[in-house]
């Protein structure tokens, strides 16, 4: 059971899922290496690293000052210095402080080395609203390290892509940004004995339909599969994508479901203007318009700060129900 | 020699199709004649000629879409003077198109222009609809904010439909006839207190939870042929494939005419109630014409029933590469022996047709004998 619970497979968690991906890859490869806040000695601020610390020494498992700027920089220089860090940074809001890092630095190196010099540096963090953690520690700005070239950015949604899409990016000669939905971390599951690396670069149908695409990711994925599971019974049969990789988008696998179902919706926890689900559906129209049978559709968060209160952070993510209506619009009077 | 030029309907135009020529090369037009209609992004637009003369020659053939300012075709004019040097089309394109209501009143344009745009159309409904070639005009939007949708286009070309599923429906059973040998077997289930046993447990359901007993044939059906899977399965490439799911077609008949037979997946493992709520589903769907391709093909087994129109016995053919067919009659209160006194009882007969390179007729008549007695027990139903 331990040794199971170790591996990150049988029963277990999204957060012990992505633990055993850090210390398989920790165990295989001695130039890979663990640093952000809190990693250390208190075991993550949400517990990811808890018990590394202990197993692998502060060398490996490193706590770093309060200062996102420096240990993203530092990751950067350990990368290019032939080591292959994996960095935390403990909330989407606080990347903030390093975007000029990630996206002058990180994004650009190879670029401007003229192909000399990859960066290869796996970031992770953690996104997206649902724990009352207010409004600043739960947005999800993802979007705005997908709009960046030079970098992959992909969100596992599933247990399977929590414990298997850690090695494949520390295999990327580049530096790919790990998003992972906050809300996530406490889901149990069982996933085979022998779970492991995983692509990062394609969408999957996590459910079969044919009415209408369902496009989505990250933590929303759940809430996209109950309102196709809902749609269901009501005669409406959803298609539902987990885009898995936000930067490349893999279009091939969209516009093939949509090419079938002639109408798509987009769940994405980001605010509605500039949002990932606006690419999606720009893409769509561009490739797809002639096959469409309904205006396009989305689902995104309230454009307002992600509140405190239960209840109004509730109201003001996507959930089930709106899901659910906003499929039924593309459907007009069929399903009145 | 007058050239005749796409003209410019409206600001935002950049190009048309030509659908329509009016005239053709040596007739004689005068300013004011419509000559041609274009399609535009707007609808389809007549549009006139301004000056008089014959035509000499058509350059855009109907079907092609060409910019504002192209040669569309040459005139011979009779009025040389007024016609504009040929220079630079873009420039002389203007052949003021729509704002000249003091002459050429009979301008035709805003009529349709109007109507089309005011109905939204999808654009996948656009390209089916060209497809099959149904006029949008007479087509009723369902879909998102009233628009057309293909299924609307569909629907409207349903009346064309027939004649391709007339073909579908004569190869499938002229196959059916000339390559499967088929035996015929028959009995007869007394439905009295089955009957009974539904409109007992219906009183206390509600309108739209209560069963239909054909979803009772049906369930019977699919526990018969766990039972004797020889007649559950294809027969392909010269042998029999049984299917481990029972997937009971339903033969549909169509307002419309034609005949369809979609699935009940998985029905042997169903309570009653999920099989009623799909069975109903299903016929509403099928009769809309939106069925899914695995509900079309992955049926194991096919159930049909002319009971409502009366019919008392039907004996139906295969639909291949199927290998068996239960058809059900109706309903009828006849005098029975029971127990040695003749009473009356509401009798229906069933039929088996099953495909003898499949399956003999000894497990035929254990497959008949199994479905009376699932019907005589609706519990176990």
């Amino acid at each position: 059971m331990s040794n199971q619970r170790e591996s990150g497979t049988g029963e277990t968690t999204y957060r012990e899922a992505i633990r055993a991906a850090i210390r398989e890859a920790m165990l295989e490869d001695p130039r890979v290496f663990l640093m952000g806040e809190d990693v250390g000695r208190y075991g993550g601020c949400y517990a990811v690293s808890k018990g590394l610390y202990e197993e692998f020494g502060p060398e490996r498992v490193r706590d770093t000052p309060l200062s996102e700027s420096v240990f993203v920089g530092a990751g950067i220089g350990a990368a290019l210095g032939g080591m292959r860090p994996i960095v935390e940074v403990m909330s989407i809001n606080f990347s903030l402080l390093c975007m000029d890092q990630i996206v002058n630095n990180a994004a650009t190196i190879q670029h401007m080395s003229g192909g000399q010099f990859n960066i290869p540096l796996v970031i992770r963090m953690a996104t997206g609203a649902g724990l009352q953690l207010a409004a600043q520690h739960s947005h999800s700005l993802e979007v705005l390290y997908a709009h960046i070239p030079g970098i992959r950015v992909v969100a596992p949604a599933t247990l399977e892509d929590a414990r298997g899409m850690l090695a494949t990016a520390l295999e990327d000669p580049d530096p790919v940004l790990i998003f992972e939905h906050a809300g996530l971390y406490n889901r149990p599951g069982q996933i085979a004995a022998d779970a492991g690396a995983v692509d990062i670069d394609r969408a999957v149908v996590r459910r079969k339909g044919e009415d209408v695409t369902l496009i989505t990711y990250g933590g929303s994925l759940y809430k996209t599969l109950d309102a196709a599971a809902a749609l269901a019974e009501q005669g409406i049969h959803a298609e539902v994508i987990d885009l898995r990789s936000l930067r490349p988008l893999d279009e091939a696998t969209l516009l093939d479901s949509v090419r079938r179902t002639q109408r798509a919706v987009v769940v994405d926890e980001g605010w509605r203007s500039g949002s990932l689900a606006a690419e999606v559906m720009a893409r769509i129209s561009e490739q797809a318009f002639y096959d469409l049978d309904a205006p396009l559709a989305r689902v995104c968060s309230e454009e307002v700060p992600i509140p405190y209160a239960k209840h109004m952070e509730q109201a003001a993510l996507p959930q089930t129900e709106t899901i659910i209506n906003t499929v039924k619009k593309c459907f007009g009077d069929r399903n009145d | 020699m007058t050239e005749f030029l796409m003209p410019s309907l409206g600001a935002d135009m950049e190009a048309a199709t030509v659908v329509e020529w009016r005239v053709k090369p040596g007739d004689a037009v005068k300013r004011g004649d419509i000559v041609a209609a274009v399609e535009t992004d707007k609808g389809i637009i007549d549009i006139e000629v301004f000056e008089e003369g014959i035509l000499q020659q058509i350059l855009v053939p109907v079907g092609e879409k060409v910019s504002v300012g192209a040669v569309l075709a040459i005139f011979n004019g009779a009025d040389q003077k007024s016609s504009k040097p040929p220079a630079d089309p873009v420039e002389k394109e203007q052949p003021k198109p729509v704002p000249e209501p003091t002459q050429a009143d009979q301008n035709a344009v805003p009529t349709p222009t109007a109507e089309k745009s005011t109905q939204r159309i999808s654009p996948a409904a656009k390209k089916r609809a060209k497809a099959l070639s149904v006029d949008l005009a007479n087509v009723k939007g369902t879909g998102a904010q009233g628009a057309i949708t293909t299924a609307d286009v569909e629907q409207a070309a349903g009346n064309a439909k027939p004649d391709a599923m007339r073909q579908a429906i004569a190869s499938a059973m002229s196959r059916s006839k000339q390559e499967i040998p088929h035996y015929y077997l028959a009995t007869t289930v007394d439905m009295t207190d089955t009957l009974d046993w539904l409109a007992e447990k219906n009183a206390s359901l509600p309108v739209q939870a209560r069963r239909v007993y054909a979803v009772l044939l049906i369930k019977a059906v699919a526990l018969a042929l766990v039972e004797v899977p020889e007649l559950n399965g294809y027969w392909v490439d010269g042998q029999f494939e049984s299917s481990d799911q029972v997937n009971v077609g339903m033969a549909i008949s169509l307002r419309q005419g034609g005949l369809i037979a979609p699935a009940l997946h998985d029905v042997q493992g169903k309570t009653l109630d999920t099989l009623m709520a799909e069975f109903r589903d299903l016929v509403n769907r099928a009769r809309a014409g939106r069925v899914s391709r695995a509900e079309f093909t992955e049926a194991s087994v096919t159930v049909s029933s002319l009971g409502e129109q009366g019919v008392e016995m039907m004996y139906s053919i295969i639909h291949p590469p199927q290998v068996a067919i239960v058809s059900f009659g109706s309903v009828i209160e006849r005098p029975w022996c029971v127990d040695g006194a003749v009473v009356p009882r509401k009798l229906m007969n069933v039929s088996l047709a099953a495909d003898h390179r499949a399956s003999d007729g000894h497990r035929g008549a254990l497959f008949l004998n199994h479905v009376s007695q699932y019907l005589q027990q609706p519990e176990l139903l």
